[in-house]
């Protein structure tokens, strides 16, 4: 993809004008290159759904949007060996703590994309007694999807976001969005768990 | 067309002139020995892609396109990143035979690589038991997944494994017995033995009625043997989640995920060694001019295309068929595979002996 | 309908019958269990359905109204029980050996309301955790969050279920039972795991392959729905229909706006009628191509997928044209439909008539009459016709087993008593007659678009509705045919612009819980098959 035709995401471009100015040193450089293009070309997803979201994630991956064509098709079905996760659906109190080992379960690095009201603040069912409201409050996320449910064309727009998000990454330190990570989990402790 | 071992005979000698013997063969080792991992990474990196791309054949999408050219480096850009993805390490597994697994699984497809013969003179070893050893070695991936699903301490691997195991061991029971009803009809088990015996006509052809049923259960069987759809119940997704290998992260399960496409190779690349020539060219007898032909295509080229179009046929079965259950696989097997082949066997040898075939 | 209230009063001269359509018997805790067997078993009554039990909190106390129904006569009956006890331990005696079915339902009751049934074998909770604090139901609930925080603490889990009984001196006494053995290999399946078709989760008892109990655990996407509808006006309550059973958006709000208009006396014009019931059939066209695909998928043939998604795609392009969303319509609204029709509409409904027949023939071809998959199907999970009926199994499913269960038949609405259509019934009862029930009824809903298509009438499409609709005190029960069965719905109104109690029951709650019943000595495969052939969607089972 030509760059010109993705530099649209301010937040992306903030964060790439933060690496220009801070350089870097040229071997390290480049093989931060290489495995962010590694990194950023193969995003497999974990199949992870709840609810109406997910069976437009099934959409996605049928003939007419064919996200098989970015390489995200190797669905997993183990945690352990997903990159990122798309929190398609609501995500109950119930759910809370099965999700969040979910989470903890993906191997680094990992992503979450929040996709649909439900998981970015609990949608129409925000008033529920029984609903987490949004799951910022429980994981990390990298990218929101707004929509209900989005269409499949707005979560292949949010998974190369996410992809962009990764090229800007830094193996090696700098702009890291792993520190941001390592905060929030310090943050957000699992209750009920002490290691 | 030349042989390739000429010039194998020659860098030997060269290098014997300069060192002594046993310096020339470790260089020699380590020098064949890159190589073929390197064909090796290689190789199976093109198998994802391929099967990537057929699959989105067959279900009308159009498969990795972005990645590359024509998505070409798709699979590359898979291996970039599970090399550097996290391994997690986990607490109540046992970790000596945790981490050991995937590496028994990866070294026995390399072995069985071992005596491919890629081409006139193009394999590592040629001795005299060859296409027993392969079968020997190719045995060891079960016990590298059995270990995989005992060592993870998880339910999920445990079923997986066993499921492995049974359908493995049951399995091989039909590829010994049709690799050895071509055997018979080779009348040897050097793998150059073979091929030269196919030189005048491919033993599909030559043991007839015989040599097709062995082929149709040797296909049957090396679908199984590499745990593919329909016989991929160890790591049936909508089941086992991903069966034996469900724990594992990173390089650990790139290795099962490279093994399992490697397998998919050598399967088809036996099957067309028996079957099909291995890199002999399309001879038909007494046609001097098409033999001549054929013979300018290059012997590694004929091999490959044997074993690509073989892959096809499995991975067109994959992603047609749906999944058998463990009961009527093993039943598959015991009451239908296995008594076929030894009818078959007793035919290929009263063909032999009354010089029936061609 | 007079017969049998008739013959209710000649049997239980206590009990008060209202109503004249839609009767309800209200009966004393102390003889509901003599009623229940009585309808079921007497030659007259044959109430052998029990479509659902409705908890309500009249403040002043609580109860449940038990919708039953009769499988020879189609007559729909409720009946009123009263809790006896106080508020803090109210009981009721349980059905649960009445009607199967019961057991579960009467979890429901016990989860969102306290209402402690005796007698009832399992009385867990069952769509909320073993620790949360109160009943949500109950019109007193304290919603405070921090009551019940959400926390990532994984919940308590327990291997014993509770039973109660009363002794002489009318005490309420707890006993515990062991769900597992200590030696039992239990397997968790879900709630993440690929074929639970979302966040169901079996507990399953299994000896090598073969399955000897399965515990079902459901809530992982309990929303609360029913709760949420008392606190919204009725034109607000209907968007959630769409995102319980996503497959059966359109007939779930044909469903709701029918019961608010039959309540509030309001007459919608014919072109409403038929969009409406277009609507419904297509979807039912598009969930079972999604059922096929997926179902497909769950037995290793993917591909197939593929195919039944490329029908799907140009049925929500149609819808797309017309409601302008892909999944959540929200189509319907109280008299009539949110917006005319495009005008491509009947074109591209030829289209799809066109390709449809040529696409089944295909899916046949791959599928269904392959060897594997034959063997894979027939014989496994055989549910008989009165299984079927006692644990409720209604839709695709039910028919099946050989109960004629379709509600367009015997409760039609709508203008489905003017279509010529034919019930799909099979009596093999097996994984393989409801995959065929479905792909056979996908071929009737082309048969009644076809019926439709060319008969769209003129007219408006929605009739003026006050904004604030206000509906009159009382209470109304409705049967629909959902895409995957009989869809229930239960409205009691105080005559203000908020129902008092919505109570919503779905079709896929008992096929969850059946598939205990027909999986027991069976392969764990064979637990994927069953399942994925019951074709429940849990945001349905879980509201």
């Amino acid at each position: 993809m030509p760059y010109e035709a993705w530099k649209d995401n301010e937040y992306i471009e903030g964060l790439v004008n933060e690496l220009r100015e801070s350089g870097t040193n040229i071997i390290v450089g480049s093989l931060d290159k290489l495995i962010n293009w590694g990194r950023s070309n193969s995003l497999w997803p974990l199949t992870f759904a709840t609810s109406c979201c997910g069976i437009e994630f099934v959409s996605l991956g049928a003939a007419r949007f064919d996200m098989a064509r970015f390489g995200w098709e190797v669905a997993r079905s183990s945690p352990r060996q997903a990159d990122f996760m798309m929190v398609a659906g609501t995500i109950v109190n119930r759910m809370v703590p099965v999700f969040r080992r979910l989470y903890d379960q993906l191997a680094e690095p990992k992503y979450v994309i929040a996709c649909g009201s439900c998981a970015i603040s609990g949608g129409p069912f925000r008033k529920s007694y029984h609903v987490a409201k949004g799951i910022e409050d429980i994981v990390p996320v990298d990218v929101f999807v707004p929509g209900c449910p989005p269409r499949p064309e707005a979560m292949i727009y949010g998974i190369m976001q996410l992809s962009r998000k990764v090229k800007v990454e830094r193996f090696f330190g700098g702009v890291n969005r792993q520190e941001k990570q390592s905060e929030f989990l310090a943050q957000h402790p699992v209750e009920g768990v002490d290691d | 067309m030349q042989s390739l071992s000429v010039n194998t005979v020659w860098v030997n000698e060269w290098l014997t002139q300069y060192m002594p013997s046993w310096l020339a063969t470790t260089i020699e080792c380590v020098v064949v020995g890159v190589g073929i991992l390197l064909v090796y990474a290689l190789l199976a990196l093109f198998y994802i892609y391929y099967e990537r791309k057929l699959c989105a054949a067959f279900q009308c999408r159009l498969g990795p396109n972005r990645v590359g050219p024509m998505g070409l480096l798709q699979s590359f850009a898979d291996m970039f990143k599970m090399l550097i993805k996290e391994i997690i390490t986990l607490n109540h597994v046992d970790q000596f035979l945790y981490a050991l697994a995937p590496y028994l699984v990866i070294i026995a497809s390399v072995l069985a690589f071992a005596v491919l013969p890629w081409g006139d003179g193009l394999q590592i070893i040629d001795f005299n038991i060859g296409i027993f050893f392969l079968i020997a070695v190719s045995s060891i991936g079960v016990l590298g997944i059995l270990l995989a699903g005992w060592s993870s301490n998880n339910k999920y691997t445990l079923i997986g494994s066993l499921r492995a195991g049974a359908q493995m061991v049951s399995y091989e029971l039909s590829i010994g017995l049709s690799v050895i009803t071509m055997v018979c009809l080779a009348g040897t088990m050097t793998v150059g033995g073979i091929v030269a015996e196919q030189s005048d006509l491919w033993f599909i052809f030559k043991g007839h009625v015989p040599a097709i049923i062995a082929f149709v259960i040797y296909m049957i069987a090396g679908t199984a043997e590499t745990n593919r759809g329909p016989f991929d119940l160890p790591e049936a997704e909508s089941e086992l989640t991903a069966g034996y290998h469900t724990e594992y992260s990173g390089m650990h399960f790139g290795f099962y995920y490279l093994a399992e496409y490697l397998n998919l190779f050598i399967v088809s690349g036996v099957a067309a060694l028996l079957f099909f020539g291995g890199w002999m060219p399309f001879h038909i007898p007494g046609w001097e001019t098409f033999n001549n032909i054929m013979d300018f295509i290059p012997g590694t080229i004929w091999f490959l295309g044997k074993a690509f179009v073989l892959s096809f046929v499995i991975i067109w079965f994959k992603w047609t068929f749906p999944r058998l259950r463990i009961d009527q696989l093993l039943a598959l097997e015991w009451k239908y595979l296995l008594p076929i082949n030894l009818v078959n066997l007793v035919l290929m040898v009263l063909i032999i002996i009354f010089g029936w075939h061609f | 309908m007079a017969s049998i209230t008739e013959k209710i009063s000649k049997l239980f001269p206590q009990a008060t019958i209202e109503g004249e359509n839609n009767p309800v018997v209200t009966i004393a805790d102390e003889q509901w269990h003599d009623l229940a067997l009585a309808l079921r078993d007497d030659s007259d009554l044959k109430m052998d359905y029990l479509v659902t039990i409705v908890g309500m909190d009249w403040t002043e106390n609580l109860g449940c109204i038990y919708y039953l129904m009769s499988t020879t006569t189609n007559n729909i009956l409720g009946v009123k029980v009263l809790a006896r006890g106080t508020r803090q331990e109210p009981h009721i005696t349980s059905v649960a050996d009445v009607w199967k079915v019961a057991t579960l339902y009467e979890r429901e009751v016990y989860d969102f309301f306290g209402i402690i049934f005796v007698g009832n074998p399992d009385m867990r909770r069952l769509f909320l955790s073993i620790d949360w604090v109160g009943y949500p139901l109950r019109k007193d609930y304290d919603e405070n969050p921090e009551l019940n925080p959400v926390s990532t603490e994984n919940e308590r889990q327990s291997d014993f279920t509770d039973t109660y009984t009363l002794n002489s001196d009318g005490k309420l006494e707890k006993k515990e039972i062991r769900i597992f053995q200590p030696e039992d290999f239990v397997v968790n399946i879900g709630p993440q795991h690929p074929a639970t078709h979302g966040v169901l989760r079996f507990r399953t008892c299994v000896d090598g392959e073969t399955i000897k109990k399965i515990d079902v655990y459901m809530g992982y996407i309990h929303r609360g729905i029913e709760k949420l509808c008392e606190n919204l006006t009725y034109p607000q309550t209907l968007h959630f229909m769409d995102r319980m059973d996503y497959f059966s958006a359109h007939n779930y709000h044909h469903a709701l706006c029918m019961l608010y208009e039959k309540a509030a006396g309001i007459e919608i014009s014919r072109r409403a009628q038929v969009i409406r019931v277009m609507m419904d059939e297509l979807s039912r066209i598009a969930s079972h191509c999604l059922f096929i695909g997926t179902y497909c998928m769950d037995l290793g043939a993917t591909t197939m997928l593929f195919y039944t998604l490329r029908v799907r795609e140009q049925i929500l392009d149609i819808m797309e044209k017309t409601c302008g969303a892909r999944m959540t319509f929200n189509y319907d609204c109280i008299g009539g439909v949110m917006q005319d029709l495009a005008p491509d509409f009947v074109q591209d409904v030829k289209a799809l008539l066109e390709v449809l027949p040529k696409n089944i023939k295909e899916y046949n071809k791959i599928f269904t009459g392959n060897v594997i998959a034959k063997n894979r199907m027939e014989g496994v999970g055989i549910l008989s016709r009165e299984d079927a009926i006692a644990y409720a199994i209604t839709g695709p499913s039910g028919r099946a087993s050989g109960w004629a269960c379709d509600m367009r038949k015997l409760q039609p609405y709508s203008i489905y008593s003017e279509l010529d259509f034919e019930e799909i019934v099979a009596t093999e009862g097996d994984s393989m007659a409801r995959f065929k029930c479905r792909m056979a009824e996908m071929e009737q809903s082309a048969k009644i678009l076809e019926q439709l298509v060319d008969n769209i009438p003129e007219g408006e499409y929605c009739v003026k509705v006050p904004k604030m609709l206000k509906l009159p005190a009382g209470r109304w029960f409705q049967l629909t045919e959902g895409c995957r069965g009989a869809f229930g719905l239960y409205l009691e109104s105080d005559g203000s612009t908020k129902p008092y109690r919505l109570k919503i029951a779905p079709p896929c709650l008992p096929q969850a819980a059946v598939v205990d019943h027909i999986t027991r000595g069976q392969k764990v495969a064979d637990l994927i098959t069953i399942g994925g052939s019951m074709d429940y969607i849990v945001p349905d089972i879980d509201r």
